[in-house]
């Protein structure tokens, strides 16, 4: 079966000044019908990159992506209208995405009626009402007629929500969507957003800087680390939570602060050889992050840059040491005839 | 606690005049933070936090008014300042002249957005000596040694940082110049609002990492203003929740979260995810914070609150002392009781609902 969409060594850059930066560098994954994936990092790491370049909006330089097995570059009239409808993203500021001009009401029907959806003001009436039912704006006649400035923060997100729904997509790009919501009601715009998830079977780029948020959006399905350019981690969302792998995974996870005072003491802290993000101007050689990483294992660190590398655990790892130790205990594993390999997951 | 407090802030009330009418930023605030403590100011946006905040060293925008209270600033012989003698004072009743003398030198301030609090065509050893010199600090030779000292504290390669102009440094190197200069001349009060807000997770950390530290060796007392729990709970002797211009709980930060009493400190907790919280416990309040210039009446919580009855759309609660703990401050007609017998780690942070 093809995956609903694929990248392959997708890479982006960007010229500044006469030089240019690679923003996404040699990106590979795929991501099937109804499956939710997370894209964490910081800033800087390429995931907005990544998430615009799948819903159209940015061109890669290199690399293809692929909906529904057919490269998007190459798509035109009908099939490339097949994959703009299929999918569609959500923005992180509803104070901007949304036009001010325009009511809740003609900010949903605008889409349908354009692309012929419903036929007739009172078809197009009930599909809005059903859509903003779909997403908590209830009862949707108190909304039809306000203007994004009457509405909050919140309320503004679900519109956009709304909205990408109009045409029924297969796959949505959420890039930050609820952080610039109030935190006291981000919870329940997440919920609602994996609920809508769940029951139409969406594919989800769920793209976030906070990694806590992601374990809650993304239990069931993968999480995606960037660092500078590169995915250095990929694996199930438990997985990645709870045996992180790459040095950096380890790293941000455990600079997460906690709101229990007593669990702060056993958190593991890895301390980093460097406090400073390199420039992506000047990029490191070899493992970008080599030069704050605290495993930091020499020349090969220092001139090859590592490839994704399956793990046996389910995670792949970009990662000279890390793929070296789990070749090493799969061997002795082979000779122990399994047994060694319980220590394979440790670490965390 | 014996001392006397740094700060006493006493019956507050902070409105801003706007088109619409009068926004009641901060209503009737009390709280005192004591000496060599870190207190933690946590609310959501228009919780009336940064206001409080920026009331103490008087820099409130011009469409404030202050409608009424005190702000008791104190300093007794203790802290090792620029200024032996002992001192009492009322910030909101000091003239330009004393409030010169009252700023960076008794209390300062560290404010998020770091590259718009340095002048940008200014080196930041420049920034130090203008500073210094405003403040009646010291210069040429001393200050550099002084500046450079500072910033080694912070963690930054003196080197570099002192010669550096603000464009040259990264957000969290930016910021932990910011505080480096916030400690020039020996304040014994720092207020930091949303000091790691917009900086990424390790950035976040290193900073928490050096506040940390320096409070660990200068003794300081402070001010954290955040929407974030974690953080307070990590930095914060004690904690103190805002809610719609009051304050409506306040105690140690270890009691606060793991009993907390009042309907929305609970609800607030377990709103944030963390990465220890299962998705079952999680949940949002419902409802919006309420506008500012139109508050409902009583409870301002009232709206969102399921715990709500008529005594609570009629009246705003007092805050008041907790049964068991003098030091633990809620305003609520029906603050969660614990059952007797339950000890905090049997009842979870995030456990049982209240009734």
């Amino acid at each position: 079966m093809t995956a609903l969409l694929s990248l392959q060594a997708v890479t982006r850059t960007f010229k500044v000044k006469r030089q240019s930066i690679k923003a996404v560098d040699d990106v590979s994954f795929d991501i099937g019908a109804g499956e939710v994936m997370c894209l964490v990092g910081e800033s800087g790491c390429g995931k907005t990159t990544t998430g615009k370049m799948i819903a159209g909006l940015l061109a890669p330089t290199s690399g293809e992506i692929r909906f529904q097995g057919a490269n998007i570059a190459t798509l035109s009239g009908e099939t490339y209208k097949r994959y703009r409808l299929g999918v569609q993203m959500i923005h992180q500021d509803p104070y901007a995405s949304l036009n001010p001009a325009h009511t809740v009401f003609e900010t949903l029907a605008d889409p349908l009626q354009f692309h012929r959806l419903t036929t007739g003001l009172a078809d197009t009436r009930a599909r809005v009402r059903e859509l903003l039912t779909q997403v908590n704006l209830t009862p949707p006649e108190d909304f039809l007629d306000k203007y994004p400035h009457q509405l909050s923060g919140g309320q503004r997100q679900r519109v956009s929500i709304a909205r990408a729904l109009t045409v029924r997509p297969a796959f949505i790009v959420a890039d930050e969507a609820v952080a610039s919501v109030d935190t006291s009601i981000r919870i329940s715009l997440l919920g609602t957003l994996a609920e809508l998830q769940k029951r139409m079977g969406l594919g989800v780029l769920f793209i976030t800087h906070d990694l806590a948020l992601a374990k809650f959006f993304a239990w069931e399905g993968r999480i995606g680390v960037m660092y500078l350019g590169h995915i250095v981690e990929l694996g199930p969302a438990r997985q990645v939570i709870d045996q992180p792998q790459h040095p950096y995974t380890k790293v941000l996870l455990s600079a997460i602060p906690e709101a229990d005072p007593d669990a702060l003491g056993q958190k593991e802290r890895l301390r980093l050889r460097s406090d400073d993000v390199p420039s992506l101007l000047r990029l490191p050689s070899g493992c970008a992050f080599h030069p704050r990483c605290p495993w930091f294992d020499g020349e090969t660190c220092e001139n090859i840059v590592p490839r994704l590398t399956p793990l046996r655990n389910g995670s792949a790892v970009a990662c000279h040491p890390v793929t070296r130790a789990d070749a090493s205990d799969s061997a002795v594993a082979t000779r122990d005839n399994g047994l060694g390999s319980v220590s394979a997951g440790a670490g965390g | 606690m014996p001392e006397l407090p740094t700060l006493a802030v006493q019956n507050l009330s902070i409105d801003y005049r706007t088109r619409r009418g009068f926004v009641q930023a901060v209503r009737n605030v009390s709280f005192e933070v004591y000496p060599g403590e870190a207190l933690a100011l946590i609310g959501e946006s228009g919780s009336g936090k940064t206001t409080m905040g920026t009331s103490i060293v008087r820099l409130l925008p011009s469409s404030a008014v202050v409608k009424g209270g005190r702000i008791v600033y104190r300093r007794g012989t203790t802290h090792e300042s620029s200024q032996p003698h002992q001192l009492e004072l009322d910030t909101l009743r000091l003239d330009d002249k004393q409030l010169r003398a009252f700023r960076w030198r008794e209390c300062a301030m560290v404010f998020q957005g770091s590259l718009n609090a340095f002048n940008p065509v200014l080196r930041i050893c420049d920034q130090f000596a203008d500073t210094s010199k405003a403040h009646g600090g010291p210069q040429g030779k001393a200050l550099e040694e002084r500046g450079k000292t500072l910033l080694n504290l912070v963690r930054l390669d003196p080197g570099r940082a002192w010669s550096a102009y603000p464009h040259e440094l990264s957000g969290g190197m930016r910021q932990r110049v910011l505080l480096a200069l916030s400690l020039l001349m020996t304040p014994q009060l720092l207020i930091l609002d949303e000091p790691t807000t917009a900086l990424d997770v390790l950035t976040q950390r290193s900073i928490m990492d050096v506040l940390r530290d320096l409070r660990s060796r200068l003794n300081f007392s402070m001010i954290f203003i955040s929407h974030d729990l974690a953080l307070a709970a990590e930095l914060a002797d004690r904690v103190a929740t805002a809610y719609a211009g009051r304050i409506i709980e306040i105690g140690s930060t270890r009691r606060v979260f793991a009993l907390p009493r009042h309907p929305y400190t609970r609800g607030l907790i377990r709103a944030v995810p963390t990465l220890r919280t299962d998705k079952e416990s999680l949940a949002s309040i419902p409802g919006t914070p309420p506008d500012l210039v139109h508050l409902p009446t009583g409870c301002k919580f009232h709206p969102r609150c399921t715990f709500a009855t008529e005594q609570c759309r009629q009246e705003d609660p007092p805050i008041e002392a907790v049964s068991d703990d003098a030091r633990h401050e809620v305003a609520c007609w029906h603050a969660f009781v614990p059952p007797p017998s339950a000890t905090p780690a049997a009842l979870g942070v995030m456990g049982g609902e209240a009734r």
